[in-house]
């Protein structure tokens, strides 16, 4: 076997476990009566990507040489409960059980008393900003660790982004990457109606990052490229511009606004359940 | 007069942490002048970071740092990262717990005539609202040094307000006691308690020995924990008293004044009088013609408290 050959099965492999997640995702949100699922959805491999690269694990959640990560779009919480207790930082059945219940550690945010959680966030436009805060520390202590975020494009409206962007690239932090969950949707609508983006690249490169444009953002194979290339990138921070499409998983989701945060009802689950199963099963037999 | 400001004693003790601890790192918002914190900044660039006029940005990346290791002094005027940047220190330093030193310089009513923009008579209550936010008020140079190193020796966040001028010592050079939490009590009496915070406390000072050649009994407390307010040091003091009086240098609500108000009247109840500015824009003027006009100042206060006890 080719180390080629490899490298596709291992895409291949979290490409079908993208939808065993999307799936927990589903039962959490349903468990739990709520949660943001059109964007869980959309950022599904972008976060798994992320944690299989990443130098994180629950034995060493202390280590002072991790990569850090920072869900800046807090509200897609669910999924990033889904991708750390595959990593083996939660249990997910705990997750489905507990999740936004009486008293419950699972809150419908990130929150930093849980494993492999670094900040709380929820409240949009502040991650960016934490993460240049991480990357300085790691120059300033000589530490190789790397630091990435994940905002979404409705969240780019918040002005402490752009501060956020001007400090990364100022202080010229190589070892910061943020990437855009661009699935075009918010809760009103079109993110282009809302508060238009325009020429987002434009954007980000007139703020002096190194702009990566990702053609599909739910594509494994793509996000890790453009990972690399993010590594290798010298001398300012990069951000991923990644598209995605909002609610992936379903016809019945995808692309719709009103699945912000829609709360399935059973017959809407027993639909999304069995096409997320087609899916997989189709991955499957590639 | 003391000619050395709070702000450039913060600077003194944050320098001679840094000389021995590579993880203390001060940030500034195009304010380390300011904040007399300019040769900080020359003597440690490494362990100093600008960002700019971006004060929600400051906060944001100073618990990103915290949260890595570092002992984070987040240093910018007081009205700006008080309220500009109020989400994030909500967010980022209290409910994340992180270690950050959310320091207010030229607080209150420092900036004299450049206006409300500017004062910042609002960051006590503001602040003390937010869960796991401590709230301190130091009085002058020689207590700011003692708290700048008790703070540097734990790992919660804090705000600290800090004022623009020097002003008259309370304490004496060697003689300046001072409990972490705890309220300090500057002088017994039996008929009065008068309680202040920050640059209030040496005109209370003053007028707790213009009452007591009065023949008016004043016991004067250095309240310069607002939160965790001295609970158990503000009821002992107040036991027995006909009168408490409160004096800061802060809007009439949620400060000082409310929460002394909420103990007292919870446990101890008795006549409790809040001094403060007005809930209007501020007068016009200097620090200390704006305490005069306000009845502020040492004779303002026992003028308040003569008359009180008269009614």
């Amino acid at each position: 076997m080719t180390k080629s050959e490899m490298r596709y099965m291992t895409m291949n492999e979290l490409a079908i476990k993208a939808y065993d997640l999307r799936q927990d995702v589903l039962d959490i949100i349903v468990s739990g009566g709520g949660g943001h699922i059109g964007g869980d959805m959309s950022s599904v491999e972008i976060m798994l990507t992320l944690y299989n690269r990443m130098n994180v694990s629950p034995e060493k959640a202390d280590d002072p040489n991790r990569d850090r990560f920072v869900l800046s779009k807090g509200h897609c919480v669910e999924t990033l409960y889904a991708v750390l207790a595959d990593k083996g930082f939660l249990d997910i059945e705990e997750v489905k059980a507990q999740f936004s219940k009486f008293g419950s550690e699972y809150i419908g945010h990130p929150h930093n008393t849980l494993p492999g959680i670094e900040m709380n966030s929820g409240s949009l436009g502040h991650g960016l900003s934490v993460c240049v805060g991480m990357a300085l520390a790691g120059r300033m202590d000589g530490k190789n660790y790397r630091v990435y975020t994940l905002i979404g494009d409705g969240e780019l409206a918040e002005g402490s982004v752009w501060e956020g962007l001007m400090a990364a690239s100022h202080y010229k932090l190589d070892n910061l990457c943020a990437v855009i969950d661009r699935n075009h949707l918010q809760i009103s609508g079109n993110t282009e109606d809302v508060m238009g983006h325009h020429d987002l690249h434009a954007r980000f490169a007139s703020f002096d990052w190194h702009v990566i444009d990702v053609a599909d953002g739910n594509d494994i194979d793509q996000l890790n490229v453009a990972f690399d290339e993010a590594e290798k990138t010298k001398g300012c921070p990069t951000v991923i511009i990644a598209e995605t499409v909002k609610g992936k998983g379903s016809a019945l989701m995808e692309n719709k606004a009103s699945w912000h945060h829609h709360l399935p009802n059973q017959e809407e689950y027993e639909l999304i359940s069995k096409e997320l199963k087609e899916r997989k099963e189709a991955l499957e037999h590639e | 007069m003391n000619k050395i400001a709070n702000r450039a004693v913060m600077c003194e003790v944050l320098k001679e942490a840094a000389s021995k601890d590579q993880d203390v790192v001060v940030l500034c918002s195009d304010s380390r002048g300011s904040a007399s914190l300019t040769s900080f900044a020359e003597t440690y660039p490494e362990q100093f970071v600008e960002v700019g006029i971006a004060e929600q940005n400051l906060v944001s990346i100073a618990a990103g740092l915290a949260s890595c290791g570092k002992k984070a002094f987040a240093v910018s005027p007081a009205s700006f990262i008080s309220t500009r940047s109020y989400e994030q220190c909500k967010v980022d330093c209290a409910y994340s717990n992180t270690n950050v030193k959310l320091i207010g310089i030229s607080g209150g009513v420092s900036y004299g005539a450049l206006g409300m923009t500017h004062h910042s008579a609002q960051d006590i209550a503001a602040m003390s609202a937010i869960p796991g936010m401590r709230v301190y008020l130091p009085s002058d140079r020689h207590q700011t040094r003692k708290l700048f190193e008790a703070l540097l020796r734990d790992q919660q966040t804090a705000y600290v307000r800090l004022g623009r001028n020097p002003v008259e010592d309370t304490y004496e050079e060697g003689n300046v006691p001072f409990e972490m939490d705890k309220a300090t009590v500057l002088s017994e009496g039996t008929d009065v308690l008068l309680v202040a915070c920050g640059e209030m406390v040496r005109p209370m000072k003053d007028a707790a020995g213009i009452l007591n050649g009065k023949g008016i009994s004043t016991a004067a407390m250095d309240m310069y924990c607002i939160k965790p307010l001295d609970r158990e040091g503000l009821l002992k003091a107040a036991a027995g008293k006909k009168l408490v009086v409160t004096v800061e240098e802060h809007a009439p609500f949620g400060g000082l004044g409310s929460m002394v108000a909420q103990v007292i009247s919870a446990n101890d109840p008795k006549r409790v009088i809040n001094l403060a500015l007005p809930d209007t824009p501020v007068i016009t003027g200097t620090s200390s013609q704006v305490f005069h006009h306000y009845g502020l100042d040492a004779e303002g206060i026992a003028e308040t408290v003569t008359k009180a006890l008269k009614e």
